[in-house]
């Protein structure tokens, strides 16, 4: 199962509610404004590196960069483009997405 | 692999509509097939011929009307929500079309993954 | 153009859908334009599946009335689900417990699954559509 989170992690609960959900080896995938949740710093740093351990957490470049925080993504978090989010779809049975 | 996308929010107010197309460009080009988008909610909104976003914007309905056009991309809009937000048949942009829920639910069935861009 | 079209091809396929309600009625429009899909993809005879998890479980809290905000009052629609043999409606049980809810507070039969549970439950889904 691959998980598709959108929104900030300071404004929202979907990252809360999407790793509460999310089964051992299922992958996260971080978009729009969910990405600054991988970045050093956050309030939500300290879940998405607990997360890491047990999921695969990713990160969309584009993204990230639109935001200025391309330099500050927390080890663990793999950062991928649209051809690598495009992979993670096709990779895994179902996808859903934390709106 | 043929994906099916689904985008719930409007052009310019969300990022959904412009991660949805980036998302379908992509598949695109890698060889997978975007047989369907379908817009549901206000998504229906990324429909009208009759935004005029600013020359150095990007024109998101007119970047989803050359996708169609270059790849045969079926761009579907719901009618149900198309009506409850004064969206027709005389302000479709090309490549959209106006039809029934079904065609989403069609997506899910017969497609190899389904995609949701929203809010 | 009737979103009871069928079209020859994908007939006879039934995959399992999971439609996942996380938004509460009236505040936004998924709640309801949520339901209509729900009720379409049931016409299309597949195995459906309807959750309630975060906000979403105050859709189906009974003594609902939206007369005064004068907007159309869906909340009965859910009773009617069964009539479509939708008669899988899963709750959290964790969303229920932080909003002070029990099932008595809720106006159809559901099940109510822990965390755990409604992950293997959206594992086993061909195609997952949240609202």
């Amino acid at each position: 199962m691959l998980h598709i989170v959108n929104k900030s992690a300071t404004e929202r609960g979907s990252l809360d509610s999407c790793l509460a959900m999310a089964k051992s080896g299922s992958a996260v995938l971080l978009i729009e404004d969910a990405v600054y949740a991988a970045t050093t710093g956050s309030t939500a740093a300290a879940k998405i590196q607990a997360a890491a351990a047990g999921l695969k957490v990713y990160a969309l470049g584009p993204d990230l960069a639109a935001r200025g925080m391309t330099g500050r993504v927390l080890d663990g978090v793999n950062v991928v483009d649209y051809s690598g989010f495009v992979d993670l779809v096709a990779e895994h049975k179902a996808c859903q997405s934390w709106l | 692999m043929q994906f099916g996308i689904l985008v719930n929010e409007g052009p310019y107010t969300h990022q959904a509509s412009d991660s949805a197309y980036l998302f379908a460009r992509t598949a695109i080009e890698k060889g997978h097939s975007v047989p369907r988008v379908f817009f549901y909610h206000d998504g229906v909104n990324n429909s009208t011929r009759l935004a005029t976003p600013p020359q150095d914007d990007r024109n998101v309905s007119a970047r989803w009307s050359k996708l169609a056009a270059d790849h045969g991309v079926d761009l579907v809009v719901c009618v149900a929500a198309a009506q409850r937000r004064g969206i027709n048949d005389d302000v479709l942009a090309p490549g959209f079309r106006i039809s029934g829920l079904g065609q989403l639910v069609e997506m899910g069935i017969q497609y190899d993954r389904l995609v949701t861009f929203g809010d | 153009m009737s979103d009871m079209d069928m079209e020859d091809d994908g007939a006879g396929v039934v995959k399992k859908f999971m439609f996942l309600n996380r938004k509460a009625p009236h505040g936004t429009v998924y709640a309801l334009e949520g339901l209509e899909v729900v009720l379409i993809t049931a016409a299309f005879d597949q195995d459906v599946s309807m959750v309630f998890t975060d906000d979403g479980v105050y859709q189906l809290l009974k003594g609902i009335d939206s007369k005064g905000i004068e907007v159309k009052d869906f909340s009965k629609t859910y009773r009617a689900l069964e009539g479509y043999d939708i008669e899988k409606l899963y709750v959290d049980q964790a969303s229920m417990d932080a909003r002070g809810l029990t099932e008595d507070d809720l106006i159809v039969d559901v099940t109510v699954l822990y965390v755990s549970e409604m992950a293997n439950l959206m594992d086993e889904q061909d195609v997952v559509i949240s609202f």
